[in-house]
């Protein structure tokens, strides 16, 4: 099957709609298809990858430390937006610290999150085959 | 690539986050509430260098439904469902701003 | 060219499924084909069979279902999400009676499978493009 790269783009916060659970839902399945898998979180997604998540008090399922197997499944380049983290009062320390094993460096752990401008995304988007919105 | 926006930019960012990060060979398409991004108001600023290059094009079905045809801002594009797949077909990877 | 098409919301609610089937249908009728409709999120709404608009509103149901769209082996390209068909109470007669529950409401010209059936579509087709909200 030839490879294709996807991209995610993800630019709502997790609990508001239904779309972030759901995006990861399909990412977790497009693991098994041996594609180039891209996650982009954009605008209010960057939320979906910030530390200290909890759901008790909604009643909702916290599917935030989903985002900690990705590694697992070698879904390892997950791009967040400088520009929207900075509009929102963030930075990369307030994100979950995600990582993944890297093969063909014996194994060692690396960062799977990579903070980029805008203009590195416009780059990386351009590169895409098929990009699915949530 | 063919860049579709579905909301004015009076209620959401989607048309903002698009042009942060369109290049410079892409076009885009505003559809639905999209169509209120290619009327002549207080935001047409934000397409305007684009339309003047001819990268900015509207679903005529969705701006005749809104009423929008008579204040169409300069240089935007109309097309029906049929220019909406031929635009697919010839930007390549479609990217919805939803 | 071969299009794959995700639909994101339901029926009435948002456009985004008029669009896409305006889209789908203007495809079709210029000589393309719609290698996949694949039916996400609320977008599973789209294939209930008990849909009932007025009389003098569009039938957004049956409109998808007047496309026909299939594959080969005559089964529908229509695709519904099992996770998210079973979440929001959308369900054929395997899933209904898996589940012991009486009746079932999916149109007969959707089906309902995987995830995997829509990642398949973007692999498989030349395009894949997105309608939601």
């Amino acid at each position: 099957m030839a490879t294709k790269k996807f991209m995610y783009l993800n630019r709502r916060s997790s609990f508001g709609t239904v779309y972030a659970i759901e995006s990861l839902e399909v990412v977790l399945i497009a693991a098994a298809f041996e594609q180039d898998v891209s996650l982009a979180f954009m605008d209010d997604g960057v939320y979906q990858i910030v530390e200290g998540q909890e759901t008790d008090g909604i009643g909702m399922k916290n599917f935030s430390k989903t985002f900690h197997a990705l590694g697992d499944y070698d879904i390892n380049k997950l791009y967040v937006s400088k520009e929207s983290l900075e509009e929102r009062g963030l930075s990369e320390s307030d994100l979950m610290p995600l990582v993944y094993e890297d093969e063909d460096d014996d194994w060692e752990e690396k960062p799977s999150v990579k903070v980029v401008t805008n203009d590195e995304l416009k780059a990386i988007m351009s590169e895409q085959d098929v990009c699915l919105s949530f | 690539m063919l860049h579709t926006v579905n909301k004015s930019s009076f209620e959401r960012n989607s048309l903002q986050s698009c042009l942060n990060t369109i290049d410079d060979t892409s076009v885009i398409l505003f559809i639905e509430d999209g169509v209120i991004n290619a009327a002549n108001n207080a935001n047409s600023s934000m397409i305007a260098d684009l339309a003047a290059s001819g990268r900015v094009f509207a679903l005529q079905g969705d701006v005749e439904a809104r009423g929008i045809s008579p204040k169409l801002a300069d240089n935007i594009k109309l097309v029906d469902y049929a220019g909406f797949v031929d635009l697919v077909v010839e930007h390549g990877t479609a990217v919805s701003w939803v | 060219m071969k299009f794959a098409i995700q639909v994101n919301e339901g029926p009435y609610q948002h456009q985004a499924s008029d669009t896409a089937f305006q889209f789908a249908k203007a495809a079709i009728e210029n000589g393309h084909e719609i290698f996949r409709v694949f039916f996400y999120h609320d977008g599973v709404n789209n294939a209930s069979r008990f849909t009932l608009p007025p009389q003098d509103d569009r039938h957004v149901v049956n409109n998808w279902a007047s496309l026909d769209i299939k594959n080969a082996e005559g089964e529908p390209e229509l695709v519904v999400c099992v996770a998210a068909a079973l979440r929001r109470g959308m369900l054929d007669e395997s899933e209904a009676s898996k589940n012991s529950i009486e009746g079932n409401n999916l149109h007969p010209a959707f089906r309902i499978s995987g995830l995997g059936q829509l990642i398949e579509a973007g692999i498989q087709c030349d395009r894949l493009v997105v309608f939601g909200d």
